[in-house]
């Protein structure tokens, strides 16, 4: 039952994983995405971390290149953690978090529907709030309704 | 539904279909509908038999109006408010909001309708029985407000349903809502039978 401050979670994720996995940067951790799942299941797994709540995933479009932004917390310990992930726009794809957080289900179908991120390993991915047959993502920065 | 339509089995099926709906709905809705208020410009024939019917039908019509349950966004704490005892819409007969359309003659739009709502709406009023009147209420409800150039956002319910009364305001009050309410008492009760059907 001990809070750890983000330089802290930053020097255990430094000693275990190598820099080109995870970054610390501005207060949140840069994952790579094809590393994203290991080092969630070690945030999530790890007694003296336990980020056992995702608070929500949102996406950020940078006009090239897509950040995925997941919010953690651990209602154990009263510690937070910010993680980040990029992933280029002309392939977005990122490995799904619905098999270690169930709340990520509706939350990565809000970015697909909205941002149009697919999660792969998603067990529903289709849209949510916009209707089958809606042409583009909205919230991409060049998404014009054409009104 | 429609009688006589594909049975629909699975869940990305019922999607597609819905998909549909919306976008048949929604390509056919470009352009508002006409408000009806034109036969108040006719010159009305009455006689003795006519002046009498409707002045009884036309009391009993304006006398209890009874809203349907359709609030699809804030405006609908505005219209709660106007319900309530403070402003006391039981005064004009209205003290029962229909869970039915079915047993409705007001449909009171209060608030900002998306795409996907759409089609529920204009269902809602296909259902509601003749006669019936559309209040649009509220920036949202008569164009479309500051969302109007959404990509989800319909552009004023007169797109999906013809429109008697406009009240503006983001909400408006009680007030708006209740002198709205009372200009449409005063067009039903300019309404004769011997222009309806037409």
């Amino acid at each position: 039952m001990q809070a750890l401050s983000f330089d802290e979670i930053a020097g255990l994720i430094s000693a275990k994983y190598a820099p080109e996995m995870v970054a610390p940067s501005q207060g949140s951790l840069v994952v790579g995405g094809e590393h994203l799942l290991e080092v969630a299941s070690y945030l999530r797994g790890t007694p003296e971390l336990d980020f056992d709540y995702l608070i929500s995933v949102t996406a950020v479009d940078y006009r090239g290149h897509f950040e995925i932004v997941y919010h953690l917390t651990s209602l154990q310990h009263s510690h937070s953690l910010v993680l980040k992930v990029r992933c280029p726009q002309d392939k977005p794809v990122m490995p799904s978090v619905v098999s270690l957080w169930r709340g990520a289900d509706l939350q990565e179908r809000e970015v697909f529907d909205l941002m149009g991120v697919s999660f792969a390993g998603h067990p529903n991915l289709k849209r949510l709030f916009l209707w089958d047959g809606f042409k583009g993502y909205p919230l991409r920065k060049d998404y014009s309704s054409g009104t | 539904m429609e009688v006589g339509r594909e049975r629909i089995y699975s869940a990305a099926e019922l999607d597609a279909h819905e998909g549909a709906l919306i976008e048949a709905l929604r390509a056919s809705s470009q352009q508002p509908v006409t408000d009806p208020d034109e036969w108040l410009q006719k010159e009305l024939q009455r006689n003795v038999l006519v002046t009498s019917v409707d002045a009884v039908l036309n009391w009993s019509r304006r006398s209890s109006l009874w809203p349907v349950i359709c609030f699809p966004a804030c405006c609908a704490f505005e219209f709660i408010g106007a319900s309530a005892s403070r402003f006391d819409m039981s005064r004009f007969g209205m003290d029962i909001l229909r869970g039915s359309p079915r047993q409705a003659d007001l449909l009171i739009t209060a608030g900002t309708l998306t795409w996907k709502m759409a089609p529920q709406v204009r269902r809602l009023y296909d259902q509601m029985a003749e006669p019936k009147w559309v209040i649009a209420m509220g920036a949202c409800g008569i164009t479309g407000g500051i969302f109007r150039d959404s990509y989800s956002v319909v552009p004023g319910y007169n797109r999906i349903v013809p429109v008697d009364v406009y009240v503006p305001g983001c909400p408006p009050r009680p007030e708006a809502l209740l002198n709205g309410i009372e200009m449409l008492r005063q067009k039903i009760n300019a309404r004769s039978i011997s222009t309806e059907g037409e």
